[in-house]
């Protein structure tokens, strides 16, 4: 039996055993290393189980890990980010492939020998599909990278700071897989980020003005595109729905959108599932949209990640740090007028894994 | 394109070896069969839910051991993409080809390549049918999909 198989027959018995159905669970927990899956465990696991949790974490500390998992679910179910939480651990000793059995993710054999490797294809995919039930064009989508870009003029910081480009350099830059031309695709780079989470009466010590958490949301659905339930529409929309509603906050109060930006479709469906603009409407509402610091709803000040470059995951932290620093009025170079709400959006994997947050300059 | 360039370019994908198909016992049946140009989905006998790729429970309820059916291998085009630059280099000798997700007439979505047709004639929505192609490397029969013959 391979270890996603005997998480499967832990999962099923402990939730059956508590009178529940998968349908139930709406949390899950695991430890650090699932059917020898390096990365994105708990998307892999989910969507082995067919759950979709809108909190989902891993748990890495040895022998002390079913302990540490319960009153994190305990947590997460009174922060009202989950009501069931399925904590599992599991791992398949196979005498005869010791000492390790190989990678045995099911993209790696069912995705992977049709030469579909890479985060690449996925997301080309996706754009495929929006493309041919909402009749997105590749102008519209070509207006991500340019209206970043020029965000990105204002941010010395980013590595493509000063090198403004058109509609035209970005539907002349290499197709990689089509519809993505090379000037829609992130550009990985080093780097890092990082906040400090802290209690609001602490944070009055502190020598800035806080930025405050007022509402988040998180959704994961699957791992391989093959498995997601929808193309169009992200695992984002429930989870920046349940962010708003914990914020008590409408999109059209929201004063900037720091929203993750891997590609350029990524935007365009972001903007759809938070309500910016209706759904299949992101191509021409972006064709339209002012980007800048001088809008109504500015989007990605700092440049997003395709000015700034993808500093690995820390790339998706910088959308946290940019919202934090605007609200602050700490935005040197490039702050928003008086901005008090945020949207903040993470994703990870293949539009599978996703988090909202609404950050506010006031703790209301 | 000159022949140097052409022969430099086999010569560095014969150098990058394809990650080797692992399976499990569980998943042995599909590849065998696969190799008889023949997909097999799962489907529960508990609840009626059909899925790929195969698992040791259905999704859906969590009943063991769902069984195995033989698709008709009748699908549509979900979505796809023409792979120019493929995420590992070992595909690079095969570029421009067509990976997509069909949507199988049985319900399930799989991975797959889209062949026997001209890459730009590929559409979302489009009727394919199973077309098997053999991969040398890999030493197996890959389940890829060409367009379906119009009746
Ligand atoms: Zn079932």
């Amino acid at each position: 039996m391979t270890s996603l198989e005997m998480i499967a027959r832990a999962a099923r018995g402990a939730t059956f055993d508590a009178g529940l159905t998968p349908q139930d669970i709406d949390g899950l927990i695991i430890g650090p290393q699932v059917g020898e899956t390096p990365q994105h465990a708990p998307a892999a696991l989910a969507e082995y189980l067919g759950l979709q949790p809108r909190f989902a974490d891993i748990v890495d500390l040895g022998g002390a890990c079913g302990p540490g998992m319960v009153w994190r679910a305990a947590a997460a179910i009174a922060a009202g980010m989950a009501d069931t939480v399925l904590c599992v651990l599991g791992n398949a000793r196979d005498p005869e492939r010791l000492p390790r059995s190989p990678n045995r993710n099911p993209i790696r054999e069912f995705d992977v020998p049709y030469g579909a490797s890479g985060a690449n294809q996925a997301y080309a995919m996706v754009a495929q599909a929006h493309m041919a039930e909402f009749g997105t064009t590749p102008e519209q989508l070509a207006q991500v990278p340019v209206k970043q870009r020029q965000n990105a003029m204002l941010n010395p910081n980013a590595v493509f700071h000063g090198k403004e480009i058109t509609v035209d350099d970005v539907l002349s830059s290499p197709m990689v897989m089509s519809p993505l031309h090379l000037l829609e695709v992130v550009m990985p780079c080093g780097g890092g980020a990082a906040v400090v989470v802290t209690s609001s009466d602490r944070a009055h010590d502190t020598p800035h003005d806080p930025v405050y958490l007022l509402g988040a949301g998180e959704m994961v659905t699957h791992r391989a595109l093959s498995q997601a339930p929808r193309l169009t529409t992200s695992p984002l929309a429930p989870a920046i729905e349940q962010a708003y509603r914990m914020a008590a906050v409408r999109t059209d109060e929201l004063d900037l959108l720091s929203i993750y930006d891997c590609y350029s479709i990524v935007v365009a469906e972001t903007v759809e599932d938070a309500g910016v603009c209706a759904k299949g409407e992101g191509g021409p509402w972006i064709e339209q949209a002012d980007f800048s610091i001088t809008s109504d709803l500015p989007i990605n000040p700092h440049g997003g990640q395709l000015s700034t470059g993808q500093s690995d995951l820390a790339g998706g932290m910088g959308h946290v740090v940019e919202a934090v620093l605007q609200l602050r009025g700490d935005a040197i170079g490039r702050q928003i007028d008086d901005p008090e709400l945020a949207l903040v959006t993470g994703n990870g994997a293949t539009l599978s894994e996703e988090v909202a947050l609404i950050l506010g300059n006031s703790p209301s | 394109m000159t022949d140097t360039q052409s022969s430099s370019t086999i010569t560095k994908s014969e150098s990058i070896q394809r990650p080797r198909l692992v399976t499990t016992p569980l998943t042995e049946p599909f590849w065998d069969r696969a190799n008889e140009g023949e997909l097999l989905i799962q489907h529960c006998s508990n609840c009626g839910h059909r899925q790929h790729y195969p698992r040791n429970i259905c999704t859906s309820c969590w009943a063991d051991e769902p069984m195995w059916m033989s698709a008709s291998g009748n699908g549509v085009v979900w979505t796809f993409t023409l792979v120019e630059k493929p995420g590992h280099p070992a595909w690079a000798d095969e570029v421009p080809y067509v990976i997509a997700l069909v949507e199988l007439e049985e319900g399930p979505r799989m991975m797959t390549r889209i062949v026997d047709c001209p890459p730009e004639t590929v559409a979302v929505g489009m009727p394919v049918s199973l077309a098997p192609m053999w991969d040398n490397q890999l030493n197996q029969m890959l389940l890829s999909f060409a367009p379906a013959v119009s009746e």
